[in-house]
């Protein structure tokens, strides 16, 4: 599904707060691989996640998405997902009306492709059981698997998860894996940061342990 | 221009499951007006005189009171970092959220207008003038807004600060808007008062969306 793509990543260097969060910092993915962030609290996995989001400015660095490098991040995002720590989903909608109108607000299709995709994600994490409840009346859990069919129905290459496995049960953690799974079976590219096991086969997975930056 | 719909029909049916929150702003413009009758005089001659000012203050801060709700939900829960994220141009999705703003705050100012215009003494020939007004105005109010609201996202309890940064920038559209009303309610035409409130309109539709994603993008930061 999305065969060609491939992320590389070099000399990144983000500075934040007057600190030093991430420096010279490296690596590259292929279609169809994990890249798990492990690091202590503070050692800059949510900063990573953000600053290939473009959500945080890098102050030196190159990002290379499909052997192209990047400098506007607007291009990138039409390829991208990010699922922050909390689900961003509102409390006064349904789990369906949240999963479609992030799914809409992503770009003009029809309307047909548009609940296709929608149901689809949905049945995929099991949701469809509560996914008409207001997601105030949701626990974490669900909410989350709510966030995931969201994340399932972008249809997008490049998956940015920051502790995707927050508040999941057991078989919610299964889930997780297989939704992982499937998605580098297609071709797409994942970052996570995590310390729990994704389970994945160790072929697919890099790991990138994170350290503080000394002040120098 | 699918996505600005998008947009809207969201934030509508969001608050059509928060009807109190929104009904806010229009209860302050309401009972703030009305409290002129009560207070100052009930002579209806003299609020005749008062009521262009009573009026258009009123709407502004019943405007920037309901300025803090712009994008405070959507920041809080982490929307507005996916409409960054989603591909689409920043500015048209503002855009529609500043638009689905105006449709809840704005545009019922306008519509009760009329009431509070009998209350306070204004002749009734004087209210299609005074109703154009207030459409026009309370455009470039939310427009003006919206880049309040952009630019203290950061901020918390950010609600005083957006409105000591709007105020200024919402003077041309107070001093064209109540002269529009006094020139209604004089019998005068009140048309180049309102041919100026519809530049500033223009000027904002045009421009304030941009600035308003600027300040975003840097808030979400």
């Amino acid at each position: 599904m999305y065969k060609d793509s491939n992320l590389a990543v070099s000399r990144w260097h983000v500075f934040r707060g007057e600190r030093h969060v991430l420096r010279g910092l490296g690596f590259s993915l292929t279609a169809g691989r994990c890249l798990q962030l492990v690091g202590d609290n503070g050692s800059g996995k949510t900063t990573l996640l953000r600053s290939i989001a473009g959500l945080v400015p890098r102050e030196e660095g190159e990002l290379r998405w499909g052997d192209v490098p990047v400098d506007d991040f607007a291009t990138l995002h039409a390829e991208l997902a990010y699922l922050g720590h909390d689900p961003p989903l509102k409390a006064d909608l349904s789990g369906r009306e949240n999963v479609q109108f992030a799914v809409a607000v992503r770009g003009a299709r029809s309307a047909a492709t548009l609940t296709a995709r929608v149901e689809a994600g949905l049945q995929r994490v099991g949701a469809l059981g509560f996914c008409d409840r207001p997601v105030r009346t949701l626990s974490a859990g669900q909410r989350r698997r709510i966030a995931f069919a969201a994340l399932r129905a972008f249809e997008v290459p490049l998956w940015l998860m920051d502790e995707p496995a927050t508040h999941l049960d057991v078989v919610g953690c299964e889930l997780l894996r297989q939704l992982i799974d499937e998605h580098l079976d297609a071709g797409g590219i994942v970052i996570a940061a995590t310390h729990q096991d994704l389970g994945l086969a160790p072929h697919r997975l890099q790991r990138l342990a994170l350290e503080e930056v000394r002040a120098s | 221009m699918s996505v600005v719909f998008t947009i809207l029909q969201r934030d509508l049916l969001l608050a059509w499951r928060r009807t109190a929150q929104v009904l806010q702003p229009l209860a302050f413009f309401i009972v703030v007006t009305l409290l002129f009758p009560l207070g100052y005089t009930p002579e209806l001659a003299q609020l005749r005189q008062i009521a262009p000012g009573v009026l258009w203050v009123a709407a502004l801060l019943a405007s920037m009171l309901a300025l803090e709700s712009l994008f405070r939900d959507d920041a809080a829960d982490g929307t507005l970092e996916q409409f960054v994220l989603s591909g689409q141009p920043l500015a048209a999705l503002l855009f529609g959220k500043t638009v689905a703003h105006w449709l809840l705050t704005g545009l019922p100012l306008a519509v009760v207008a009329p009431l509070i215009g009998v209350a306070l003494g204004v002749p009734s020939a004087a209210m299609p003038g005074i109703i154009c007004a207030l459409c026009l105005g309370t455009v470039s109010l939310s427009l003006i807004g919206a880049i309040g609201a952009g630019l203290t996202l950061g901020v918390r309890r950010g609600g005083v600060l957006a409105s000591l940064l709007t105020l200024p920038l919402a003077v041309p559209v107070l001093v064209f808007g109540a002269r529009a009303t006094e020139l209604s309610i004089a019998g005068g035409s009140p048309a180049g008062a309102l041919y100026l409130l519809a530049a500033l309109m223009v000027l904002g539709l045009t421009l304030a969306p941009l600035a308003a994603a600027a300040a975003v993008r840097i808030g979400v930061e």
